[in-house]
């Protein structure tokens, strides 16, 4: 992208010039946060990439303030907890930004996903870039799934214990396998104090790992640049604009519009997301009559308890998330957006919708005619990636897009005008 | 419109049609022992604006104290946080009273022989209930568990009872309006529920309840409150004491114990809310302005 840029960087202090020859960071923010040409049509979706980003710095620093009270022992757990609820000041805050933000991180990747689902951001060049995104929702997964654990609850010792025992169904492929993973996993012979501190461990690991992530996402996006809602990349100084101050205007924006929401769960509605019965101290001896992890793991939950046997349950479950890996490779389609492809858009929603009835039969007892429903949004779910993608991108003949981004946004003839004006 | 594409379309019609014709045809959820449908209460602390009634928390106390107490403690909750503002704020030197006066010892801690005592609570401890462990609850109790009460209220909650359909409807309402009082709601439901006699045809354990909140209906509990037998609140406090009276206050005084933080949590929240959507707005205005040095 370095050859479409609007202006230059030139250190107008001594000390700017002599870190310049020595460790440019100012020249590298410079062209990559400043200067950097964005595409003109952005449309809000895109901000969600900036929230995401202000969502981990969100969870690092509330998390980092509240392991300085937190216990990480099966004795003290769910003590501290409420030590921090009610004594530490302002502490009840700190754990609703905690355990609110983890939702809102949620909320914010899945638009951002199917973000990028609907408008073809996995499309050559952009393979590695959505397969780090991909890696990141899963390291997510793993964090949000520890750091569940944490409180000590009823819900976080079960599911849990749930959750870590499907790895057992490996012992039907080889014998002893699973059991011994699943040992491994815990630290013993069962969900103990011994799964809590090390889960407590890599809860305060993996958002780092994440951070790395980030980096690697950020800089695979700055070597092809964005998509944009056409599908077209930034070909011509025209096509773009620079990211400061214009996608930066509009990134606040979009932050501040999702802040609102956060607050509002955050002071309104603090435990609307979670579940009643992790008041309740953790106790080996006592099952809860529902066992349902966080909102943002029933879809795949559901697909857990949609298949009759459990080891291909396990498979299926994480073959959900490892078959968007392939999403670049299976998308057929010569146009990237689904804006210009009039059958697939019909799949895409019918896709989200599939996602979200799974979200809401796997808060349900897996019993009756929600599993039969489950068992239906399951095969969508795959046939969508598996068949759909392939089969609709040959078939159908994709509307007429625009020349170029400039051509979109300002109609055929200004954009040959524009176009050709090469700075 | 071309052909294809609206042969597409009715296919995709077709196919999301009978989906949803499945859904209605197939019999309803067999939601069969799920919970009793749960009537919402009308609480002065529900909703995005709502804050506790301190009347109503000291009245609840004193509910708690002569009723609950006989069984259960409030061991998260300390005798200073009844004095605190959010809370019932009762006077700091009747709270010091109270707790010289409690029938219930502090245990654990030890002499300067090293031997174990009982003593006094201050202001600094727990309010604690009749029992020092919960072998020693069972033992008293036919081996049911009276649990401690501080966090009663949050770890309740009431299943949605809407048909499939508008769940998602009733869902937005209830984020909308910040309804998160469906602890409570159950557990007045709970102090209310209790029949005597039980309905026709129920055969109760032994030692055991029926009522009509209770999952499954049987409840060890022994019914706490009764119509004929009352707490009476002081003359001064202008509320006629009735069985619906004390079981509406003392659950908002058990709500007030499992979020105490209740009060400043949203008059804070309003602040930031004001502040954020001024905010956006200003950041909104400025893109604008920005974004008009371009045709867009």
């Amino acid at each position: 992208m370095s050859g479409i840029s609007h202006g230059t960087y030139e250190p107008t202090t001594r000390f700017g010039k002599w870190m310049d020859e020595r460790l440019p960071i100012g020249r590298m923010l410079y062209t990559q946060f400043v200067d950097f040409p964005t595409p003109r049509n952005l449309n809000y979706w895109w901000t969600f990439g900036g929230i995401l980003t202000f969502c981990l710095v969100a969870q690092i620093v509330t998390g980092i303030v509240l392991a300085m009270h937190y216990q990480p022992s099966a004795e003290l757990a769910f003590d501290s907890i409420e030590r921090i609820r009610r004594d530490v000041n302002f502490g009840w805050l700190l754990r609703n930004l905690h355990a609110v933000g983890a939702s809102m991180f949620f909320i914010a990747a899945y638009v951002h996903i199917f973000r990028g689902l609907y408008y073809g951001s996995y499309k050559a060049p952009r393979e590695i870039l959505w397969i780090i995104g991909v890696l990141i929702f899963l390291v997510m997964m793993a964090t949000a799934f520890m750091g569940y654990s944490l409180p000590w609850g009823q819900m976080s010792f079960w599911g849990v214990t749930v959750i870590t025992n499907l790895f057992s169904s490996l012992d039907s492929i080889w014998k002893g396998l699973g059991t011994t993973i699943v040992e491994w996993l815990w630290g013993g012979y069962a969900v103990t104090g011994a799964t809590l501190n090390r889960f407590f461990s890599l809860h305060y690991l993996l958002p780092f790992v994440l951070a790395a992530l980030v980096g690697l996402h950020l800089w695979a996006l700055h070597v092809v640049g964005q998509n944009s809602p056409t599908g077209l990349d930034v070909k011509t100084p025209s096509d773009g604009v620079p990211m400061s101050p214009y996608a930066v205007s509009k990134d606040a924006v979009g932050m501040f519009a999702f802040l609102l929401l956060f607050s509002w769960f955050a002071f309104f509605l603090p435990d609307y997301l979670g579940h009643a019965d992790n008041y309740i101290e953790a106790n080996p001896l006592v099952t809860p009559p529902h066992i349902v992890p966080e909102w943002y793991f029933l879809p795949f939950y559901a697909i857990l308890r949609a298949i009759p046997s459990k080891l291909l349950g396990v498979i299926a479950m994480f073959a959900a998330i490892g078959v968007l890996l392939f999403v670049p490779w299976l998308d057929t389609s010569r146009v990237r957006s689904t804006k210009y492809r009039p059958i697939y858009r019909w799949f895409f929603w019918l896709f989200v919708f599939s996602a979200v009835a799974l979200g809401w039969l796997g808060s349900k007892p897996p019993e009756g005619d929600y599993v039969f429903w489950a068992r239906v949004f399951t095969f969508y779910y795959f046939a969508h990636f598996l068949i759909v993608m392939p089969l609709v991108g040959w078939l159908e003949t994709p509307l007429k897009v625009p020349g170029s981004i400039t051509e979109a946004v300002l109609g055929k003839e200004k954009g040959a005008e524009a176009a050709p004006a090469k700075t | 419109m071309k052909p294809s594409k609206q042969k597409w379309r009715c296919v995709a019609a077709a196919a999301f049609a009978s989906l949803a014709i499945g859904a209605t045809l197939a019999p309803a959820a067999k939601a069969a022992d799920h919970g009793t449908k749960i009537e919402r209460q009308d609480w002065s602390f529900s909703g995005f604006t709502g804050q506790y009634d301190r009347a109503q928390l000291q009245r609840g106390f004193q509910v708690f104290q002569q009723v609950c107490t006989s069984c259960h403690g409030l061991k998260r909750v300390r005798f200073r946080n009844l004095a605190e503002p959010g809370g019932p704020q009762f006077p700091e030197e009747a709270v010091k009273a109270l707790a010289a006066q409690w029938p219930y010892q502090i245990s654990g801690e030890l002499d300067d022989e090293g031997n174990p005592v009982d003593r006094l609570p201050g202001l600094a401890d727990p309010i604690v209930g009749p029992y020092k462990n919960d072998v020693q609850a069972r033992a008293a109790q036919n081996g049911a568990l009276p649990p401690d009460l501080s966090l009663i209220v949050k770890a309740r909650s009431v299943e949605s009872h809407a048909p499939w359909y508008s769940q998602w409807f009733h869902m937005l309402v209830d984020i909308a309006t910040g309804y998160q009082e469906g602890g409570a709601d159950y557990l007045y439901a709970l102090m209310v529920g209790y029949r005597d006699p039980p309905p026709a045809g129920v055969e109760l354990g032994s030692g055991m309840y029926y009522n009509v909140a209770f999952p499954g209906h049987q409840l060890a509990m022994p019914p706490p409150m009764s119509k004929d037998a009352v707490t009476e609140y002081q003359p001064e406090a202008g509320v006629k004491a009735t069985l619906e009276q004390n079981a509406h206050d003392v659950t908002a005084f058990l709500a007030w114990a499992s979020d105490p933080s209740l009060d400043a949590r949203k008059r804070l929240g309003w602040q930031v809310m004001l502040y954020l959507l001024i905010t956006t707005v200003l950041l909104y205005l400025v893109k604008k302005k920005i974004w008009s040095r371009l045709e867009h």
